[in-house]
Formats: C-alpha cells, sequence, structure tokens
C-alpha cells in the first residue's frame, strides 16, 4: 500500500512527544516522540512486551486510570493537549478501540452495537438501527447475524466476537481506530475482508494498527512503526520499512524473521 | 487418526489401550478417591434430615394454622407464638432493609471506584474485624448505642440496627465477592467506547452480580432470624400481647417477641411447658427462614435467567 501521490492530507491528527509510560519501577515506553497524519493507516509492529498496547491505551488515557501507571510526556489530538482536564469520555468517544481478545459485552448483539451510542446519549430507535446495521456490515458481520439480533453476543464464536467489538469501536463513529492484533481470532478469509473495510475506512478516519503479522502492516500500513522495548526504531513509509534497505539493520531483520 | 501415522508393524507387542499394572492401580485409587468425596458429600445430607425428621416429629401434636397466628397464654405453656413469629418478621426486614443498600453501595464504592489507599484499606480493616465480631459483643453495642446512647430505648428499631451492623460486613465482603466475579474486561470494553464508572456499573457489573449479590444478603436472613443474644439486648422480650393474626401490631418503637428468644424463654425459663412447644417454635422459626430463603431464590432464579454469559 503505497501513499498515493495526491494525497492532499498531511495534516497531524495526533502528536506525539516525550510519552514515558512505567508500570512501578518497570519502563513500559521510553519518550516516544512521533506523528500520525489524518487518514492514514499506521501500523506498530514489535515482539511481545514492546509497548505496543501500552501505546494505544495511552492514547484514550485509560492507561493513566490504572493503578501502579505512572505517564508521561504529551498526546495532542487535532493539536490540542490531553492532560488531565480533559473529559476522558468525550476523547474515548472520539477514539474506536479494538482490544486483542474479543470481549463481546453480555447483552444481545444489537444492545452490544447500540450501547456506545446510547451511553453518549443517542435514544431514537431508528438511528441505532441504522448504526448498528452500518457497523456490523463494515465489521463484515453482518450477513451472519442480521437474523439474531437479539441473541447474546457472549454466544457467539470468538472470531464473530472480534468482529463485534470491530462494530462497537465504530458504532460511536470514531475519528480514530485503533486496532490492537484485531485477527489473533479470525480466519485469514474474514481478515482480508476485514482489511478491506479498513482500507475504505481511511477515507472517514485515522487508523493505528497493533499487528503482529508484519504482513498484514505490509499489506495494509501507509507507514509502519517498529516498536521495540518501548523505544521507536525506525518510523517510514510501510515500503521503505520492508524494503531491503530500511534505515535500521535491526528493523530488516525483524521483518524478516531474522530475530523476534 | 491422521493418516499420516506411521503404520504399526510389530504384531507381537502388546494392544496400546491394554491396561498395564499401573493403569489398574490408578483406577483403583479413582474409584477409592471418587467414593471418599462421595460419602463425604452425603454425611452432609444426614444431619439435615435428621433434623428436620426430629423436630417435625416432636412438633406435629402442635403443628397447626391456628398455633402461628394465636399469642401464647397461661404463661406461655399454650396458645400459638404470632407475637414471636411477627417480630422476628419485622427484624429480619427491617435490618436488611437497612445494612443491604450501605453494604451493596459500600462495596461497589470500594470495587469499582476506589483506588487502593489508607482510605481504603481502613474500610478493608474495619469490614474484616467487624464481620469477626462475636455477636455477643455486637449485642453491647447495640444496647449501648442506640438503647441508651441514641435513646431508642429497648426497641425494634435498636434490636433490627443492632442486627444490621452485625449483618453489613458479611453483605460488604460478599458483594465484592461477587463484583469480582465480573470479569474485568467487560468494564474495559464499556470505559473504551466512552462509558462512565456508572453507566458501567449500571449496565454492565450489576446486571451480571445481582444474583451473587443477593445470594449473600439471603445467607444474612438465617443469620439475623437465628441471633438471640444481640435482639434480647436491644429490643426483644418475654412476653407482649398482640391481637391474633395482626400483621401491624408493631411500631418502630416498640418492644416485640422473636422466635429465637421465644425459644430459648420456652425451652429453658418457663417450667411444665408441654413437650412439643419448643419444637413447634423451632419448626416455626426454620419454616420461616426457609421462606425468605425461598422468595429470594425464586427472585434469583428470575434475575439468573437473564444473566448473559
Amino acid at each position: 500500500m503505497t501513499l498515493p501521490a495526491t494525497r492532499q492530507t498531511q495534516r497531524d491528527k495526533i502528536e506525539v512527544s516525550g510519552l514515558t509510560a512505567r508500570y512501578g519501577p518497570k519502563e513500559a515506553l521510553r519518550g516516544l516522540t512521533f506523528e500520525v497524519h489524518e487518514h492514514e493507516i499506521l501500523a506498530i509492529i514489535g515482539p511481545a512486551q514492546s509497548g505496543k498496547t501500552t501505546l494505544l491505551r495511552a492514547l484514550n488515557r485509560t492507561l493513566h486510570e490504572q493503578p501502579g501507571t505512572s505517564v508521561s510526556g504529551s498526546v495532542r489530538l487535532d493539536g490540542i493537549p490531553l492532560d488531565r482536564k480533559t473529559d476522558v469520555h468525550a476523547l474515548r468517544r472520539r477514539i474506536g478501540m479494538v482490544a486483542p481478545l474479543p470481549v463481546g459485552l453480555p447483552m444481545t448483539i444489537y444492545e452490544n452495537v447500540a450501547f456506545a451510542p446510547r451511553m453518549a446519549g443517542q435514544r431514537n430507535r431508528a438511528e441505532l438501527d441504522v448504526t448498528v446495521e452500518r457497523c456490523l456490515r463494515q465489521a463484515a458481520l453482518w450477513d451472519e447475524v442480521r437474523d439474531r439480533l437479539d441473541t447474546l453476543g457472549t454466544r457467539l464464536s470468538g472470531g464473530q466476537q472480534q468482529r463485534l467489538t470491530i462494530a462497537r469501536a465504530l458504532s460511536h463513529d470514531p475519528e480514530i481506530l485503533c486496532l490492537d492484533e484485531f485477527s489473533i481470532a479470525i480466519d485469514p478469509v474474514t481478515t482480508m475482508r476485514i482489511e478491506e473495510v479498513l482500507r475504505e475506512l481511511r477515507s472517514q478516519m485515522t487508523i493505528l494498527l497493533v499487528t503482529n503479522l508484519t504482513q498484514q502492516a505490509r499489506r495494509l500500513a501507509d507507514r509502519t512503526m517498529f516498536l521495540w522495548k518501548g523505544e521507536i526504531v525506525e518510523l517510514d513509509q510501510t515500503d521503505v520499512i520492508f524494503s531491503e534497505q530500511p534505515a535500521q539493520r535491526q528493523t530488516y531483520e525483524y521483518v524478516n524473521g531474522i530475530f523476534g | 487418526m491422521s493418516p499420516s501415522r506411521p503404520p504399526t508393524a510389530e504384531v507381537s507387542r502388546p494392544h496400546p489401550f491394554d491396561q498395564t499394572p499401573l493403569g489398574r492401580r490408578q483406577e483403583r485409587m479413582e474409584s477409592l478417591a471418587r467414593s471418599i468425596f462421595l460419602a463425604m458429600a452425603l454425611i452432609m445430607i444426614v444431619p439435615l434430615v435428621l433434623i428436620v425428621l426430629h423436630l417435625l416429629y416432636q412438633a406435629w401434636p402442635l403443628l397447626s394454622i391456628d398455633f402461628l397466628l394465636q399469642p401464647p397464654i397461661r404463661g406461655m405453656r399454650a396458645g400459638g407464638i404470632w407475637p414471636a413469629l411477627l417480630g422476628t418478621i419485622y427484624l429480619v426486614l427491617l435490618s436488611l432493609l437497612v445494612a443491604t443498600p450501605v453494604g451493596v453501595l459500600a462495596a461497589v464504592y470500594l470495587h469499582e471506584y476506589a483506588r487502593e489507599s489508607w482510605l481504603t484499606r481502613m474500610v478493608n480493616l474495619a469490614v474484616v474485624n467487624l464481620a469477626g465480631v462475636p455477636s455477643i459483643v455486637h449485642a453491647l453495642f447495640g444496647l449501648g448505642a442506640f438503647v441508651l446512647f441514641s435513646g431508642m430505648g429497648r426497641s425494634i428499631l435498636a434490636a433490627s440496627l443492632t442486627l444490621a451492623i452485625m449483618t453489613m460486613p458479611v453483605i460488604i465482603a460478599s458483594t465484592r465477592e461477587a463484583l469480582a466475579a465480573v470479569p474485568r474486561p467487560f468494564r474495559e470494553a464499556c470505559w473504551n467506547v466512552g462509558a462512565t464508572r456508572w453507566q458501567t456499573i449500571r449496565h454492565v457489573v450489576l446486571p451480571n452480580s445481582i444474583s451473587g449479590i443477593l445470594t449473600g444478603v439471603i445467607l444474612q436472613v438465617s443469620r439475623t432470624a437465628g441471633e438471640t443474644a444481640p435482639v434480647m439486648f436491644t429490643g426483644a422480650v418475654f412476653y407482649k400481647a398482640i391481637r391474633e393474626g395482626d400483621w401491624l401490631a408493631y411500631g418502630l418503637f416498640d418492644q416485640c417477641m422473636a422466635l429465637s428468644m421465644h425459644l430459648f424463654t420456652v425451652s429453658t425459663q418457663v417450667p411444665d411447658v408441654p413437650e412439643p412447644l419448643p419444637y413447634a417454635t423451632a419448626v416455626v422459626l426454620l419454616l420461616t427462614v426457609l421462606t425468605f430463603n425461598a422468595l429470594s431464590i425464586l427472585f434469583r432464579v428470575y434475575l439468573r435467567a437473564r444473566k448473559k454469559w
């Protein structure tokens, strides 16, 4: 996926500077500084314990609420710094978050998707219906569940629940979509369908994609960040990262499976 | 049964599923262990059956609706036990009415909102220790705090509050258990879409822990109904005349009779009580507790039918 040359939107959606996070004495992120462009897919790759998930959680500030963590550095969204005074609920309504393990909430499929809009104050049943169908279609789940929207979300298979969480993440019309290894519970064919959806969604939102599948990053991402032990080894256009000569030898070795 | 398994050529070797001496030993051990566990489980039934049968057998001549609804006469030696039954119902309901909201809401705060701090550690310490205080000490506390200091006098209110103080820590502990049983990822999923703590609690945590919370409360019914010392010190009396079958006979500041204390009285304090009477009282106490339990279990079944995972 190379970037179309005519792309005009190079505005920075997220600016991160000096982001450091500690779990007790353990440093999970060490002074990350980078930008995420509007309407790009930024892939974040790296081995386990490299800080990928922590990074996403720092963006929607769930990390800050976890006992025993300390976070420093700044994150700006559309140029506005996020800090203690930020309304985290409003912030999280702007960010869709898909966790690596599928969590169907213990309510019906319909309610799972309608939950976020409802919590944000949407009461109009007709509009909720539209939202639910749109999100389930985008998550490539609609055809499988359209006849049983009233069954429990937790009764779906693992892969279906994963797509349900994607639908839920889209349900509050986020500007940013964070996917944390969304495909580990999904079969390859469905993964391809969702990847297709992500490409389409790029025109509407900015997407951060944490993935262990380097090939997925290669297929989807405009730019790719290689994270290792809480530090950015390299962040560049995806075709540079996956070329024979990325700036760092380590990057080459990681994406080619020589280490990690 | 994968087709790629290498073919086993040796015919002379024993069949792979023939039993070996080790296998036979394991099997014997297995059945031995199983029977021991089963025996212990069955032993649990014996005392219950014996208690119930013995009580029913002894109490049989006296059991009737009249016995339930009439006040005692001739110095407790005849008549029914309506004042004691009604007193116990009042005490149980009133004490749970106080203890349940306080206990449950406190537990929600401790489990869903509070971070580790000296304050929460203090509250936890208080809960654990309060739960371990013997009921006779609670009785003395209730006498001092409610009857004397607060000027409620010996009354249903004072006795119920004493019982409430006694049950609250246990309700807090059981509620926290129930809340902890709701997987944390459910909460995180809610927070991630911008739901507030309260929205998360209201829509996901409470609906899925309510049956566990109720179980904890139910267990306290039998405890409050059975406690004798606290009510004796703070509000229960030897004899109180009320009209037959009158549900509204007691006021908050009245003294009352209680089944547990009545059982004590007729068993040990009154001479020449007909033999079935204490047993009949015990049966009524048991029935009262079982009725409360049955009602709450029905409610729980109704709630659990809506449980979602």
